[in-house]
């Protein structure tokens, strides 16, 4: 990157180090913070999608319920590191095979050869002439939609115990009013329930915060991955920067990113409970309330 | 939503109109010097890289690597994720079931133990090698015991750190770590040969990208542009076609 | 039956006991079905142990936390901390490295890089941590009359706190603690995933799940056998915790006896 790093041989020090760290490969590495970010960033709200038609599925009527709640039990009695090992497989071949018979009615052969999973050539994904891009956006996807079904049935089991925490008097005034019950869950339960959620959506997200490592897993260059690419010895013959086994480095660094990540993202979630139980009837509401009087 | 459905609709015409140069994406590890490694700016590089580049070129296709752990490398290739692998994979019975390969571009080559002294024990000690290879399946039936590592990086590093007498691996991803190690890492035993070289993992299905690739490795057998980057990566003592 | 050899040779395989290599081929679902659960035994090991001795660790960091000395409660706070904000991966990833270092110098501690003692090591810590948060809350929110009672009784210092404080503290947090329980056994799944080897294919669930999905190079029967025996693991753990949460509710009169219901915020994992 620098103009003395022609030679890092010759380098020593400081030099030396300037150059090692920002070789293109370390600049992978910085790129795949961004890479976790992002993936928290879409991951979140999606989870959280997936966990409010669950929790509402789960208290619906007989039949849609039972789907509601065998997702959240069946996803939470599992290790999400099971699902992480087969799930971006399986979520492909299910859109290809969607696709496949949407797009070619006509095709004879079947989509199991052997081992093999075919489908037709206008129904792969992404397209085999799509460039690479694509191809990592694709499985970028995956990996999202993976993490969000997985987190999205702990988001349901909260949101399903914070809709039951919203005081049955609430909704019997609704009632009493005449709201519908699309009414009153909308309008009263709806809003009502994210303050007895946050607490455990704070937790969930920090437990997605932490599940990240295992983003390799699904097939993405995460952090951890570079972290050990970048981190294992290096031989003079196929580097420019041969060095020792240095992974602990990387994974302490790995590991201070994730304590100021979560150290972060408990004060700014703690500020965001004090505004949401602001004039609440809750126990934390009554405290805020006494303090401001005195 | 409407310009999503748009896009596809791009996507898919420009599809149709491209089929005939379909771009064949190429799996590998990046993770097994010299083989196929990545290199300071972050690219796959190695002996894998540049041959299959070449034999793209003589085919006319249209080539781009992707990278993939090699534990869910196969799994992944018969799913269609991408249509080949390059990543030192030796041919063996077991994997000629699930998938194909076209002939050996390397030749049948011997794993070799590497101690950290002349004489560790790697008959009866601890030895290591990578999970799901040819060499931990040869270690397990033996009479040492078999400690496993997800990369081959760290099947090394567990010779270095004491963690176990020997490991067990490819000679020519030994060797130059050997060489560099000063001394202190150094071969132990006999070779053992093992697998049937190292050849191009396709789909079973695909007998068409099959036949193309072996022609293309014939050619370069034959004017031996092959052995040049054998000897190239590998050095000398690399045996030739 | 052909299946009851199966069982006969591979039940105690992950012990190193039975039939010495694992099948090489014409894999049936009899062998993973066994594998995967010989393989269960080092998961429920690994559960029990940190669940355990971590539960005593655990109040005595509630505890420390909670004290008024800043020598006491900032050491229990980073504690917390450390091990509640950096994913297991890493900390297992860690504590192998360091306890090989360790090893390099002392010979006390070669069994340590051993998935059996060192992993135990690395859970017992981190269940220690977050139960110790979970245990805090519990202190934090004991109703003031009970105290006041105990005061009354003319109760004091250790005594109070194992007659009153700490079974009501046990008491708040039991259903929280239920669901730390259920995520500690997913946890053990990391642990010859990241850092700890696998020696002489003696390995946990999921690493005969992985060795399936590997040699047949077809994920979707071992991961969901996988899946079915943790299912079970759960089921079990909430009937256990349940049984012992009766138990910690008994003087309660039958009306009030609150089942364990998972609450909203009782949500804890890592």
């Amino acid at each position: 990157m620098f103009s003395f790093c022609t030679d890092p041989a010759a380098l020593d020090g400081l030099a030396w180090l300037s150059c090692y760290l920002t070789t293109g490969k370390h600049m992978a590495f910085y790129g795949a913070f961004g890479t976790v970010l992002l993936l928290l960033a879409i991951t979140a709200p999606l989870a959280l999608a997936f966990g409010f038609a669950g929790a509402s599925a789960a208290r619906g009527p007989a039949p849609v319920s039972w789907l509601g709640k065998g997702y959240i039990a069946i996803v939470r009695g599992v290790p999400d590191i099971a699902f992480f090992l087969f799930f971006v497989i399986a979520l492909d071949q299910m859109f290809e095979w969607v696709r496949h018979e949407v797009k070619c009615p006509g095709w004879d052969q079947p989509i199991y050869q052997g081992n093999d999973f075919i489908v037709c050539p206008e129904a792969k994904l992404p397209l085999s002439t799509a460039p690479q891009w694509v191809h990592e956006g694709y499985g970028f996807f995956l990996a999202v939609l993976t993490f969000a079904i997985v987190f999205g049935a702990f988001a349901a089991n909260v949101l399903y115990g914070a809709m039951r925490a919203v005081p049955r008097a609430q909704i019997e005034t609704a009632e009493a009013y005449g709201l519908s019950q699309g009414q009153t869950f909308w309008r009263i339960l709806v809003p009502q329930m994210w303050v007895y959620a946050l607490p455990g959506l704070s937790n969930l997200w920090m437990v997605l915060i932490k599940a990240t490592p295992l983003l390799f897993l699904l097939g993405v260059e995460d952090i951890v991955y570079w972290a050990r690419e970048l981190g294992g010895t290096k031989t003079p013959q196929f580097t420019d920067y041969p060095h020792g086994d240095w992974r602990m480095w990387y994974f302490l660094a790995l590991l201070v990113f994730y304590l100021i990540f979560t150290r972060v993202s408990e004060l700014v979630l703690d500020r965001i409970m004090a505004r949401l139980t602001l004039g609440q009837a809750t126990a934390a509401g009554e405290r805020q309330r006494k303090a401001a009087a005195a | 939503m409407k310009t999503l459905t748009l896009t596809t609709a791009a996507l898919a015409l420009a599809a149709t109109g491209a089929l005939a140069q379909d771009t064949i994406r190429m799996g590998t590890e990046g993770a097994y010097p010299p083989y196929n490694f990545l290199n300071d700016a972050g690219e796959v590089d190695g002996f894998e890289i540049e041959l299959g580049n070449e034999l793209c070129a003589r085919a006319e296709l249209d080539c781009e690597w992707v990278t993939n752990e090699w534990d869910s490398i196969i799994p992944n290739l018969v799913s269609g994720n991408y249509d080949t692998i390059m990543a030192g994979m030796s041919i063996t019975d077991e994997r000629d079931e699930v998938i194909d390969f076209t002939q050996d571009y390397y030749p049948p080559t011997e794993s070799a133990y590497v101690g950290a002294s002349e004489d560790a024990d790697w008959e009866t000690g601890v030895v290591a090698a990578q999970a799901a290879t040819i060499q931990a399946a040869h270690v397990a039936e033996g009479d040492a015991a078999l400690i496993e590592f997800a990369t081959p990086e760290e099947t090394v590093a567990a010779v270095r750190n004491g963690e176990a007498d020997a490991v067990f691996a490819d000679y020519d991803y030994l060797r130059p770590i050997v060489e560099a190690s000063g001394g202190e890492l150094s071969f132990v035993g006999e070779p053992v040969p093992l697998g049937g070289g190292i050849g191009m993992g396709l789909r079973e299905s695909d007998t068409e990208l099959q036949e193309t690739f072996n022609a293309a490795i014939d050619s370069m057998k034959e004017d031996g542009t092959l052995n040049e980057m054998l000897v190239k990566w590998f050095g000398e003592e690399i045996g030739q076609y | 039956m052909e299946c009851w050899d199966t069982i006969a040779d591979y039940a105690l395989r992950s012990l190193g006991y039975g039939e010495r290599l694992l099948p090489r081929s014409d894999f049936t679902l009899c062998q993973q079905v066994t594998l995967i659960g010989s393989g269960m035994i080092w998961n429920v090991y690994f559960g029990l142990v940190a669940l355990l001795s971590g539960f005593f660790l655990a109040t005595a960091v509630a505890v420390g936390k909670a004290a008024r000395s800043a020598w006491i409660r900032k050491p229990s706070e980073w504690f917390i901390f450390i091990f509640r904000g950096s994913p297991l991966f890493i900390q297992f990833f860690f504590a192998y490295f360091a306890f090989l270092s360790l090893r390099s110098q002392f010979e006390v501690f070669d069994p340590f890089t051993s998935a059996w003692l060192g992993a135990a090591i690395v859970l017992f810590f981190n269940t220690a941590a977050y139960s110790g948060e979970i245990f805090y809350g519990a202190l934090q929110s004991i109703p003031k009359g009970d105290m006041e009672a105990a005061d009354a009784y003319g109760l004091s210092g250790l005594h109070r706190f194992r007659r009153i404080t700490w079974p009501t503290m046990l008491r708040l947090a039991w259903p929280a603690y239920t669901n730390e329980a259920i995520f500690l056994f997913h946890a053990t799944t990391l642990v010859f995933f990241s850092g700890f080897p696998a020696r002489q294919q003696k390995g946990d669930a999921l690493y005969y799940a992985s060795y399936f999905a590997d040699k047949t190079f077809n994920p979707f029967v071992p991961y969901p056998i996988l899946a079915l025996y943790f299912i079970a693991v759960t089921l079990m753990i909430i009937a256990a915790m349940g049984l012992i949460n009766a138990r910690l509710n008994r003087h309660l009169p039958q009306a009030q006896r609150r089942g364990i219901r998972l609450r909203p915020g009782a949500l804890l994992a890592r």
